[in-house]
């Protein structure tokens, strides 16, 4: 073996970052590499030569420790000060912390799904390059549950609706869309979980996610969520870079994986989109001071950015996914028709519901002209006036679920916007219902798989959730009738709400 | 209008999350550690079977043979979440590159031996393909193990090996004054010197290990427990004796880690075998089992630097093993009966 | 479909001040836009963060993996080397 007599030289990233990853790897030959990485043939996906995975970014670990370090230093700063100051008394309303209660409950248990799922992934792939940048991303999504834990910690000791969040999230209905959501993703296979989760998610939706959220915290005064939100976030850009890279990758690989990634990013599109009808709702109700509205983040983050994005991905055969023509419109009703229905059930979900005021009406109006005045308007004034009777409207009836989605099935024909959408489909002798189109067509190709749904509503009716009555339920829940639910303005958060801030109880 | 706010009148109504405070005791608060750790996991209401696993839910604790009433009581005593664990890698990180900068100053890679060299390539920079394997073995672990508290550290753990394989990277760059001949020459030794085969044959067979405590132990215990101190103690010293600190130099981060992951790995096999008497037996018998195995596998690399004192080297490392698992964990075992 | 549209997203904190500087500086085809705690900058086809053009305004070494701590969110391909941070679009 000759010595190494080389002058100095300085390594490019790019070759440096290799060796530091991808060369770490060998071939072996003492087991074989499929009993090594089993996972990796399953899905008939074909990948001739790992060599040719381009790394989406290039940290090592002791810059991703230092950039890391950095911001959690900055972070736990803020969120130190925020508890000292009593700042959670300084958001603009206390009806702005149910978003929160939403977050917690319903994205947070997704951040540590995606702990466990890229870890899996992360072990799952054979090439080197690829299991490190899903390990660094597995790490970071278990930052993104613990930082966000410890910033709503502080809530938690104020307001109701977040205690039990961890028990909530396995078992109250609403909560099965996320849960279903990941559970999909992850007991798919290492390439249809990074697809579902790293493209379709990340990079193609979840802006919609974090940026009205964390611009809307911003806005209403949380700094202690804004801080949290934002630092996630720089993780995201990598995560995002990844989610395309994989695609690329895929595709480049070979021509036989087209109609597989092309499925697969028809299937997540819908599924994620469904998903932010949880984030629609927050933006035009939830906020007491509102950012933008989803219709316009609809067109600035799907329509524009998304279409230049599958505009890049047209070269290589893949098109915009299928329905995205029903999420254009649907964007003027989806945000009310999810409000309407957990005001519907406001007794049934661990978060606070109301009827926007007068001026939180007229800008529902200016944002949705052609919609809101129309539809939505008079359903409400209705039900401010029965409230005001004395008949705050509660729906007695459990919904019928969605069972791809589980969402209940409230959404209105793509066409006509006054008619339910109702879809079936028989499979072995068994009758199932749908939402939409997209969510039966993701039936129709995996029917083994969706049969299997733990759908919230027939398990109650089967005796699996404390019994048969509301009261027995919420008691499974562990939801505490009168406190964490109902409307808000009979809400003890309310009135903690009114005495801490020195307002008139009105009434 | 108010202008300021009593804060008397502003009391908590709860210090912490339902699932936290049926833990610790109710009216307590709770540690960022805590709050960042129990029942993370979820354990009921899935929805599919894994296509990868039909035979198993997503999170299933009978991927181990191991049976725990809670797995939570695999606590780190670290008490690492996120943020602690990656200030404290900060730390330690800028104190390494003080060191690399301070050995690429002073130009001493220049004043070695290229013999010597010649020598850290065949021992020590193969190490950075013993780590890589620890880290999918550990993200393995992280992946398909059973509870937020033990699955995190795992996950911190495989994060460690990697940085480790990165700061041996680095060092065979440097000693090269950035070429990549040292490198290429430590792989091709992994790949067909005699020295190395057995320990990559272990490395390979560790990795289709199915029983991921197995593997967690098998990995974080007994190979770790044999090789840290056979390399970075034994040969490490040699090293020194023959050419200076500056290896020590450049490695001193695995030495501090290494004693850190002790305390990690002991309490775990502790906490598991306190658990009943057929986890004890189980994980007695795996210690049995895999520290053979690791021994053997070691002994060529050991003669490398040792000779036929290798033997004797290993009898003392693997007595101390021994004496570390009665001590912190309660474990002892015979060895096997020779046939 | 002319659509080439990419786009950089950072945190409106002191770190990022330069960065965005710097952008509007080598990118005039750029349009910068002001959102509570985030600037989000758009372009056709290309963003460019060149490390030369933030070390002049800040004073200091700059490595473009920094740009990592102020980072929102990204839309385009992404290319990170020892002298820029680039996002582009080729179609």
């Amino acid at each position: 073996m000759s010595t190494p007599t080389s002058a100095p030289k300085k390594l490019g990233l790019r070759e440096k970052y290799a060796r530091m990853t991808r060369d770490l790897a060998w071939e072996p030959s003492y087991q074989p590499k499929d009993k090594i990485y089993p996972q990796a043939g399953l899905e008939g996906i074909k990948i001739e030569d790992w060599d040719r995975w381009e790394d989406p970014f290039r940290l090592t670990m002791d810059a991703y420790w230092k950039y890391q370090a950095e911001k959690e230093r900055k972070l736990y700063a803020i969120i130190d000060a925020f508890a000292q100051n009593n700042a959670q008394l300084n958001v603009t309303d206390a009806r702005y912390v149910n978003a929160l209660k939403l977050f917690l409950t319903g994205v947070t248990p997704l951040e540590y799904a995606a702990h466990r799922g890229f870890a899996m992934v992360g072990r799952a792939f054979p090439g080197a390059g690829a299991q490190v940048a899903c390990q660094m991303q597995s790490i970071d999504e278990l930052r993104h549950v613990q930082t966000q834990i410890h910033t709503i910690s502080h809530y938690n000791k104020y307001f109701s609706g977040f205690e039990e969040w961890r028990h909530m999230h396995d078992r109250v209905w609403y909560l099965s869309v996320p849960k279903s959501f990941f559970d999909d993703a992850m007991s798919a296979g290492p390439f249809e979980f990074i697809t579902a989760i790293s493209f379709s998610f990340e990079y193609v939706l979840t802006n919609l996610l974090f940026m009205p959220f964390m611009s809307g915290a911003a806005y209403n005064g949380d700094m202690a969520t804004v801080t949290f939100g934002f630092s996630a976030q720089s993780d995201e850009a990598r995560h995002m870079t990844l989610g395309l890279e994989v695609i690329k990758f895929m595709l480049e690989q070979h021509p036989d994986n087209l109609p597989i990634v092309q499925r697969w990013i028809d299937k997540w599109f819908w599924r994620g989109y469904r998903l932010l009808t949880l984030v629609a709702m927050m933006m035009d109700y939830m906020l007491p001071k509102r950012v933008m509205s989803w219709q316009e983040a609809w067109e600035m983050y799907f329509e524009q950015n998304g279409g230049a994005l599958f505009a890049d991905l047209a070269r290589y055969g893949i098109r915009m996914p299928r329905h995205w023509e029903v999420s254009v419109k649907e964007k003027d009703r989806l945000s009310h028709e999810a409000w309407a229905t957990f005001y519907n059930y406001g007794h049934a979900a661990a978060f606070h519901t109301w009827m926007p005021d007068e001026s939180e009406m007229a800008w529902l109006a200016e944002k949705y002209p052609a919609s809101f005045d129309a539809r939505y308007r008079p359903r409400y004034e209705h039900w401010i006036a029965e409230e005001r009777a004395g008949r705050r409207f509660y729906n007695p009836t459990l919904p019928m679920l969605c069972q791809v989605c589980q969402i209940p099935m409230v959404f209105t024909e793509p066409d006509d916007p006054t008619t339910t959408c109702y879809r079936e489909s028989h499979y072995h002798g068994e009758h199932y219902h749908f939402c939409s189109d997209g969510c039966k067509d993701i039936f129709d190709a995996e029917p083994e798989k969706y049969v299997q749904s733990w759908l919230p509503v027939h398990q109650i009716y089967q005796g699996h959730c404390g019994g048969g009555s509301v009261p027995e339920v919420l008691r499974w829940y562990r939801l505490e009738a009168g406190r964490d639910n109902l409307d808000y303005l009979s809400s003890p958060d309310r009135q903690n709400w009114q005495r801490w801030k020195g307002e008139a109880a009105a009434g | 209008m108010q202008i300021d706010i009593r804060t008397t009148a502003v009391t908590p109504l709860r210090q912490t999350f339902g699932h936290v405070a049926r833990r610790i005791g109710s009216g307590k608060p709770a540690s960022r550690y805590q709050e960042a750790t129990f029942d993370l996991q979820p354990e009921v209401n899935f929805h599919y079977r894994p296509y990868w696993d039909a035979g198993h839910e997503l999170y299933d604790a009978s991927r181990t043979a191991i049976v725990m009433d809670d797995w939570y009581a695999c606590t780190d005593p670290r008490q690492y979440y996120y943020g602690a664990w990656t200030q404290t890698r900060a730390r330690q990180q800028e104190v390494m590159e003080r060191n690399f900068a301070f050995v690429e100053q002073r130009g001493l890679p220049e004043l070695l031996d290229e013999g010597w060299k010649r020598r850290v390539a065949a021992l020590v920079l193969p190490l950075r393909h013993v780590e890589y394997a620890a880290n999918l073995n550990n993200t393995a672990v992280a992946a398909y193990g059973y509870g937020a508290a033990l699955t995190q550290a795992a996950s911190f753990c495989a994060m460690d090996r990697l940085g480790i394989a990165q700061y041996l990277t680095r060092i065979g760059l440097l000693l090269d004054s950035n070429g990549s001949a040292l490198l290429d020459a430590a792989k091709a030794d992994w790949l067909h010197a005699a020295h190395l085969q057995p320990l990559r044959r272990l490395c390979e067979d560790l990795l289709v290990v199915e029983d991921w405590f197995e593997l967690l132990l098998a990995q974080d215990f007994v190979l770790d427990g044999l090789l840290y101190p056979l390399v970075y103690e034994r040969i490490e010293a040699e090293f020194s004796r023959e050419a200076g600190t500056t290896l020590a130099l450049l490695s001193g981060f695995m030495d501090e880690w290494y004693a850190e992951h002790t305390r990690w790995i002991d309490q775990q096999l502790k906490v598991v075998a306190a658990a009943s008497a057929a986890n004890r037996e189980r994980v007695a018998g795996w210690c049995r089992q895999w520290s053979e195995r690791v021994r053997a596998a070691l002994l060529p690399l050991a003669s490398e630097v040792f000779g036929d004192g290798a033997e004797a080297v290993l009898d003392e490392l693997e007595a101390a093993l021994q004496a570390r698992a009665q001590k912190k964990c309660g474990l002892s075992w015979a060895p096997e009966v020779a046939a | 479909m002319s659509n080439n549209r990419v786009y950089i997203a950072l945190q409106n904190n002191e770190d990022a001040r330069p960065i965005i500087e710097a952008i509007e500086a080598d990118n005039p085809h750029a349009t910068v836009t002001h959102f509570p705690a985030m600037v989000k900058i758009d372009a056709d086809g290309r963003i460019e963060v060149r490390r030369a053009s933030v070390e002049a305004l800040i004073g200091r070494a700059w490595d473009p993996q920094e740009i990592h701590l102020s980072l929102v969110s990204i839309s385009g391909n992404v290319d990170e080397t020892d002298e820029a941070f680039i996002l582009e679009r080729h179609n």
